[in-house]
């Protein structure tokens, strides 16, 4: 039943609805749903979290690996997202290859997390243009209710900062039994929060549960970042065949600053 | 932003590298085009509207587009592994996103408009010379289509504003580094139908990146006119 279609009676509902400002769930157009965050998914990863974002819950996993730089980046560790929209989580999703959506998702948290420079990749290099530790984020919606990105994005920063490297020998064979009191080089000042803006008529909402996502006509998904007190963004990815105005994008900019200090203040708490 | 800011190949700002459009250049196909930025050359081919099989793809109500965008193996120094990856799989889509809203597609149901889009030479912006080209080749399809598609990378390099960047500029690492922000949209409106965006930029500097490109825009589809005029012109 949940994997049906959004009926054009639903969407011209909640058009109804967002021109007074309200949703099925009583939030405004912009506000986001409870979110929580537990650590520790599985001890055999050297980081791990859970996100839930209302009835949307993303597990994301942390595991480091020593191996060889890449031939264009030898002074650096390498970062690598991957994840599986796994056919557990909704009817949407079919087990086989990767579909646009499962290609898509790790590579926007990919480019938030490196364009944010969260991660130090040059303090990963064990041994200079031979051993680097490879940082390997997977990302696993476990309930998908809508807005898979911006939670896994909370997800994959928190697993990055709950991630202790494990001890190796003089072979570089890890041993991953042994976690050390060692964090990952991240930096103190800043990590990337996602923002997806959907879009609706004219309405631009924030935070979409499944129903509300599947009946927007497109989405616009910023990762931001805050350094030296100065709002960034870090990458921008649009979806879908519904144009955007550049009013509707200045909008958002006036949006987005105050969004991050708001979801910032509620994520203090768990990092 | 500095006025006295060098780019490495002493473009202005606002300036776009020498470009090169010509349409009809793959005689099998309905339609075709090359698209040029510099040393950044793309191609494009049109087949179609034709019958789409499985069956089961095929949408009653309209004609599909379907877009497939890649790098030759030899256009970059590194050789590309022939075949898909990630990376194009993604360009791909979001290519057929940012030309569908200029295409009419309902007077054909049940088929499909194949665009593939290869890159010869790869010096940055890539995927907007492809659209740019993909977009003279559906207009030379004879595809009904309500306007061109426009593309164009703008960016930073540190806190200069800069449109068109090369290789050189989307790998530029001082200051607050390089910035990449591709853009396309309908040739006469306001309508904005890709963005993809790399690197630090703040919210307030986003409007000024789209004038950018707006104004780049506006000199490309001139460019994607003539071209199109002169292989009316030549009777073709």
């Amino acid at each position: 039943m949940s994997s049906m279609e959004v009926s054009n009676l639903t969407k011209n509902m909640l058009k109804r609805m967002f021109l007074e400002d309200k949703r099925f769930d009583s939030r405004g157009l912009l506000d986001f749903r409870e979110i929580d965050v537990s650590y520790n998914v599985s001890n055999k990863a050297e980081g791990s979290a859970r996100v839930k974002i209302g009835q949307t819950e993303v597990i994301v996993g942390v595991k480091l690996v020593i191996d060889s730089p890449y031939p264009d980046s030898l002074d650096k560790g390498n970062l690598m997202v991957s994840g599986d929209l796994l056919p557990l989580a909704s009817p949407r999703f079919e087990s086989g290859p990767p579909g646009f959506e499962a290609i898509e998702l790790p590579r926007l948290i990919d480019r938030a997390i490196r364009g944010s420079g969260m991660i130090d990749l040059s303090k990963l290099v064990i041994k200079e243009g031979a051993k680097v530790w490879t940082v390997i984020i997977d990302i696993y919606p476990i309930n998908d209710d809508g807005n898979l990105i911006d939670a896994s994005c909370i997800g994959a920063v928190i697993a990055l900062k709950n991630a202790n490297l494990p001890e190796f020998d003089e072979n570089f064979r890890i041993n991953y039994e042994k976690k050390t009191d060692n964090k990952l080089p991240l930096s103190e000042e800043t990590y990337p929060l996602s923002f997806s803006f959907f879009k609706l008529g004219d309405f631009i909402i924030l935070d979409p549960t499944r129903e509300e996502e599947e009946a927007c006509d497109t989405r616009l998904t910023f990762g931001i970042s805050l350094l030296n007190k100065e709002h960034l963004i870090n990458s921008c990815q649009k979806k879908g065949e519904i144009p955007f105005t550049s009013k509707e994008i200045e909008k958002m900019m006036e949006i987005i600053p105050k969004k991050f200090d708001e979801l910032n203040k509620r994520l203090k708490k768990f990092l | 932003m500095s006025k006295e800011f060098k780019r490495p190949d002493g473009r202005k700002h606002n300036e776009l590298r020498p470009m090169k459009a010509k349409v009809g250049v793959i005689p099998n196909a309905d339609g075709s085009a090359m698209f040029s930025f510099g040393d950044t050359v793309a191609i494009a081919a049109v087949y179609g509207p034709r019958q789409l099989h499985p069956q089961h793809m095929q949408d009653p109500s309209k004609g599909i587009l379907r877009c497939n965008y890649d790098l030759l193996s030899f256009s970059v120094y590194d050789r590309k592994k022939p075949g898909p990856s990630r990376r194009s799989n993604e360009i791909s889509k979001v290519t057929e996103w940012a030309l569908l809203p200029a295409v009419y597609l309902e007077a054909f149901p049940n088929t499909v408009v194949d665009v593939q889009i290869y890159i010869l030479q790869a010096d940055a912006g890539t995927r907007t010379a492809g659209i740019n080209a993909a977009s003279m080749a559906l207009a030379h399809a004879g595809i009904p289509m309500k306007d061109l598609v426009c593309s164009v990378a703008v960016g930073k390099n540190d806190k200069n504003l800069i449109v068109d960047l090369t290789k050189e500029e989307e790998d530029y690492d001082l200051g607050e580094g390089a910035t990449d922000f591709a853009i396309a949209k309908l040739a006469n409106s306001d309508d904005i139908t890709l963005m993809q965006m790399d690197g630090k930029a703040q919210p307030k500097v986003i409007p000024d990146l789209i004038n950018l490109s707006v104004e780049a825009c506006s000199t490309i589809y001139e460019i994607q006119k003539k071209a199109l005029k002169s292989v009316i012109a030549e009777g073709e």
